[in-house]
C-alpha cells in the first residue's frame, strides 16, 4: 500500500501495528474490544492497518469458494438465526439434492476459479444415510472436478471425523457462531462445548478447520471481542464471517440489520485477532455492507469470498465479485497453492 | 384474508416471497386503494413492493400461480424450485 492514511492518535492502532503487523501476534480480547470501540473517524486507518496485516501475513491472493446444501431444512436444532430449523415456522421446506446436480454445481463452481466446494447439510450430525450420500458425492466430484472438497455436516463422532479425512475431505466447517457467553441465548439444543469438541477432533485428524462467526445477533461489543478471541484460541485455518440476515419465522426475524461501520470494525478486529487466518466473507454481507462496504471489507482484512449464492439465500452475482477482485488487483488463489 | 369476498380469483398471482396474493381484490375485481385498505397497517402494494426488493436476494418460496410453498434448492450459480401442482421453476 502506498499513500496509506496516517494512523490517528488512537493507541490501540499503534499497539496493533507493532504487535500484529510487525510481530504477527494477534490482539487479545481486551485489545479487540478497544478496536471495536474505535470511533468512525478512525475506521479508515483501522481498515488500512487490517489490510496491511492481511497482505503481510496472508499474501495478496483471495480464496474463492462455493457452498451448496445437500440436505436442506428439517434440522432438529434450534439455532435462532437459522431458517432451516424444523422447530420454527420458516418458509424453507425440506429437500435433498441428488448427486448429479451436486456434481454439476461443483463443476460450475470450479469454472468461476473457485478452489473450494463445501457440501453442507442441515443436521445435528450425520447419520449413516447422509454419510453414504456424502461419500458417494465426494467420490464422484473427485473423479470429475478439479476442486478441493469441504464438508459441513454438523457435530461429528470421532469415527465420522476419521472417515471424512480418509475420503479426502480437505476442510471441515463447524462454526462457533457466537461468544460462549451469548451462545445459550442463541442455541439451546446443544452446547458450545459440543461444538468445540467437533472442532478439536477435526484438527486432530489433520483436516483444515473452518470455524466461523455470525455477528449482529444482539451480542454486545464485549461478546464480539470475546468471540474473536475464542476463535483465535482455536486457531482455525479459516473463519467465515457472517452478518445476520434476519430470516422470516425464526426467533431473530425482527433483529435489526447490523450497522455497516460496526461490521467493518468487526472485520478489522477479526483480522487483528487472527493475522494469518483465511477470513472469508460469508452470508449477510450484501444486506449489511452493500457494494461499497463489500469493497471496503476486501481492503480491510478479508481475503476470501463465497462466490454466488448461499445455502438458502442468494448472493451477489459471481461475476460482480470476480470483477471486483480484478478491479482491486487481487488475484484468485490457485488450486495448487491450496494443496 | 378471512372474508370470502376478499378471496382472490383463481388466476390472481401470488407473491413468490410471502405467499400472499399480489393484490387483494374485491368481488368486482378492483384492487383497493391505499385509503380503502383496512387489512393492516400498510396496503398490499406496499408489502409486495418490499417483497420484490427482497426477492433480489431470495429465491422464490411460494408458487406464483397457486401460492403453495415450494421445495427450493439453491446452488452457487442458480436455484430451482418445485411446486407440487405447477412443477419446476428455475433461475
Amino acid at each position: 500500500m502506498t499513500n496509506s492514511p496516517p494512523l490517528q492518535d488512537h493507541s490501540i492502532l499503534e499497539t496493533a501495528r507493532r504487535q500484529v503487523l510487525e510481530q504477527g501476534t494477534g490482539l487479545a480480547r481486551e485489545q479487540l474490544l478497544d478496536v471495536l470501540r474505535l470511533p468512525d473517524e478512525a475506521l479508515p486507518a483501522l481498515l488500512d492497518l487490517a489490510h496491511q496485516v492481511r497482505l503481510r501475513h496472508c499474501g495478496e491472493d483471495v480464496e474463492v469458494e462455493g457452498i451448496i446444501s445437500i440436505k436442506t431444512g428439517g434440522c432438529p436444532e434450534d439455532c435462532h438465526f437459522c431458517s432451516q430449523s424444523g422447530l420454527f415456522d420458516s418458509p424453507v421446506r425440506g429437500v435433498w439434492l441428488d448427486i448429479p446436480e451436486l456434481v454439476k454445481a461443483a463443476k460450475e463452481t470450479a469454472a468461476t476459479g473457485a478452489t473450494e466446494f463445501c457440501i453442507v447439510a442441515a443436521v445435528r450430525g450425520p447419520d449413516i444415510k447422509l454419510m453414504n450420500q456424502v461419500r458417494f458425492a465426494i467420490d464422484r466430484i473427485k473423479k470429475e472436478v478439479d476442486i478441493n472438497i469441504a464438508c459441513s455436516l454438523g457435530m461429528l463422532t470421532r469415527r465420522q471425523v476419521d472417515q471424512l479425512a480418509g475420503w479426502g475431505v480437505h476442510r471441515y466447517n463447524h462454526n462457533l457462531e457466537t461468544a460462549r457467553s451469548f451462545f445459550p441465548q442463541v442455541v439451546t439444543t446443544h452446547t458450545y462445548e459440543e461444538r468445540l469438541e467437533t472442532c478439536t477432533m477435526v484438527k486432530d485428524a489433520g483436516m483444515e478447520l473452518c470455524c466461523g462467526a455470525l455477528i449482529g445477533m444482539g451480542e454486545t461489543l464485549e461478546q464480539r471481542a470475546e468471540l474473536a478471541a475464542q476463535l483465535a484460541a482455536l486457531d482455525p485455518h479459516e473463519v467465515p464471517l457472517n452478518f445476520l440476515n434476519p430470516r422470516p419465522g425464526t426467533p431473530l426475524q425482527d433483529q435489526p440489520l447490523m450497522n455497516g461501520k460496526d461490521a467493518l470494525r468487526a472485520i478489522a478486529a477479526f483480522r487483528l485477532a487472527m493475522p494469518g487466518t483465511v477470513l472469508r466473507y460469508a452470508g449477510g454481507r450484501e444486506l449489511t455492507l452493500g457494494d461499497l462496504g463489500t469493497r471496503e471489507g476486501l481492503l480491510g482484512g478479508i481475503n476470501a469470498v463465497i462466490v454466488g449464492n448461499y445455502l438458502t439465500t442468494l448472493g451477489r452475482p459471481a461475476a460482480a465479485d470476480l470483477n471486483l477482485l480484478v478491479d482491486l488487483n487481487m488475484p484468485i488463489k490457485e488450486l495448487q497453492k491450496t494443496l | 384474508m378471512s372474508s370470502p369476498d376478499l378471496l382472490p380469483p383463481a388466476e390472481t398471482p401470488y407473491c413468490e416471497l410471502c405467499g400472499l396474493p399480489l393484490q387483494a381484490h374485491s368481488l368486482q375485481g378492483v384492487a383497493p386503494t391505499e385509503e380503502e385498505y383496512d387489512g393492516g397497517d400498510a396496503p398490499p402494494s406496499y408489502h409486495h413492493a418490499r417483497c420484490a426488493v427482497l426477492l433480489q436476494l431470495e429465491p422464490p418460496r411460494f408458487c406464483a400461480s397457486c401460492g403453495r410453498r415450494l421445495k427450493v434448492q439453491v446452488s452457487p450459480l442458480g436455484w430451482w424450485a418445485t411446486c407440487s401442482r405447477h412443477g419446476l421453476h428455475a433461475s
